[in-house]
């Protein structure tokens, strides 16, 4: 993986913007991976991602029905998926996301790094850092892969400069 | 007389059933029942679609024959059609659809959460409507105003997690293992639920509910404070998810004059929730339906009882319907 970008989000609200902005990057086949703790905003990133391909229904945690499909006004769907409760890669397996992304789906995938060995190797990587209780988060953009190393530039050019210094 | 068999595949139980007339429950056997299930590794179906697919046949023999039935007693096969994961569905849905053509009896698709909501009424067929339901597992939490029989209008829903969800994140958290629903509800009997004043998301506001703030601040707050005991966390968490789910279903229920108030799904087998409801109901002059625990979690029965009262209102479903992992309930507009 290349060297990530960083962007820090003081609330919920911040962590949406971010994921609205890369939100028009996003190409038919892609897969971004969500990492970090319990509560630090996974889900609450893909609102924000959901919220700005256009998906008007309320968009909810998927870790018990593992995936729920979200069809967007971007021309694919979005599939939001969440591998917590899997514990063998063959469960990943069974998801059959290869299938939905050769169908033209965008993948979000919650405790990505999990699924890793089930995908190709291309996709982005959101690792999430909890920095205080009070809610501020240091979110770490890693690319994958040649889907991503092609966009990184424009990744850069859509995050928000870091308006206030935070860990490296 | 209508005996319909019902498969369930949905999520991570393979279940069937014999459900007569829609109240009578002549079976039913969760995969977890069965002695076939050790024969399989004591693999728990969760996502595997061939989990289900290993145990489905002998839960379904083990079902026809509690009830005493073969295939020439039954008049219709039905089974989860959605919501649910696409593998799993796919199986009960494939075998139901495979056992409607080999026996000559029409196939019926249910949809999960219409089962969920049919499941009270084994405890009472006469169920006075309007009724306040709330419908509280690991995938959904929703309120919902059943208007009558199949006419359900959605009052308010999670906008983030599942309440079901919240408990079992919260006690992996606390180290009480899978499935955290029963282990924080036992734990929490041993615990001051005083002790921590978590935050009650949304309370007041609406109808919609928030359980992931609550998750981050239990987890925040064992961070800052690991001294305190883990029986009062759990009983502190478990008092701030029951405090905004009754709060919100006994308003719903006084704003649309339901006659009563119901609730289903996993969590309903929350024995603090269980309580409070009923107390709630009964001081406000309502008839409180709690189902039994079997019928809380999921189960065939309640696939049954749905299946019954949708073949005599559509028909049959037609056998190239497609199972959705989407599925919505049809609300009223």
């Amino acid at each position: 993986m290349t060297e990530s970008l960083g962007v820090v989000c003081g609330n919920a609200t911040e962590t949406q913007a971010v994921a609205g902005a890369i939100a028009p990057l996003l190409e038919p086949g892609d897969v971004i991976l969500l990492d970090g703790d319990l509560g630090a905003g996974k889900t609450t990133f893909t609102q924000g991602l959901a919220r700005a391909l256009g998906v008007t229904e309320v968009v909810t945690s998927p870790t018990f029905i593992l995936t729920r499909i979200y069809p967007t006004t971007s021309g694919f769907d979005l599939v939001h998926v969440d591998v917590y409760r899997l514990e063998r890669l063959s469960e990943v397996v069974d998801l059959a996301l290869p299938e939905l992304l050769d169908e033209g789906a965008v993948a979000v995938i919650e405790w990505g790094q999990r699924a890793v060995p089930a995908l190709a190797p291309d996709f982005l990587q959101v690792r999430f850092a909890l920095l205080d209780d009070e809610g501020e988060r240091q979110l770490s953009f890693g690319t994958v892969g040649p889907r991503w190393l092609a966009r990184r530039a424009d990744l850069a050019a859509v995050l928000p400069r870091p308006a206030r210094s935070g860990p490296p | 007389m209508t005996t319909i068999l019902a498969i369930e595949t949905s999520c991570d139980e393979t279940a069937a059933a014999v459900v007569e007339d829609g109240r009578l429950v002549r079976s039913s056997v969760v995969s977890s029942q069965v002695d076939a299930h050790a024969r399989f590794g004591g693999v728990v179906p969760e996502v595997a679609g061939r989990a289900h697919l290993d145990i489905l046949t002998p839960v379904v023999t083990e079902a026809m024959a509690q009830a005493g039935v073969t295939g020439s007693d039954l008049d219709a096969v039905a089974a989860t059609i959605g919501p649910g994961l696409i593998g799993s569905l796919l199986v009960g849905v494939s075998a139901a659809k495979a056992y409607s053509l080999a026996w000559g009896i029409p196939f019926v698709g249910v949809n999960h959460l219409e089962g969920h909501l049919h499941a009270v009424f084994f405890e009472d067929p006469d169920l006075a409507l309007p009724a306040a339901v709330l419908l509280v597992s690991g995938g959904h939490t929703m309120l919902i105003e059943m208007v009558e029989v199949g006419r359900y209008r959605l009052l308010g829903q999670t906008i983030d997690d599942a309440a079901g969800e919240a408990f079992d994140k919260v006690a992996r958290f606390l180290g009480l293992g899978y499935p955290g629903g029963p282990a924080i509800d036992r734990l929490s009997s041993e615990g001051d639920p005083n002790a921590v004043a978590f935050p009650r998301g949304l309370r007041g506001e609406g109808y919609d509910f928030s359980f992931s703030g609550l998750k981050t601040s239990v987890i925040n707050h064992v961070r800052r404070n690991p001294e305190l005991a883990t029986a009062d966390v759990a009983a502190s968490f478990q008092e701030a998810v029951v405090d905004v789910l009754v709060e919100k279903t006994r308003r719903a229920a006084a704003q649309v004059g339901a006659r009563s108030i119901c609730i289903g799904g996993g969590v309903a087998a929350n024995s603090a929730l269980r309580e409070r409801i009923v107390k709630a109901a009964h001081e406000d002059g309502l008839k409180a339906l709690i189902p039994s625990r079997s019928m809380c979690t999921d189960n065939a029965a309640m696939v049954g009882a749905t299946a019954w009262y949708r073949l005599g209102l559509d028909g049959p479903t037609p056998l190239d319907a497609a199972a959705d992992p989407n599925l919505r309930l049809r609300l009223d507009p």
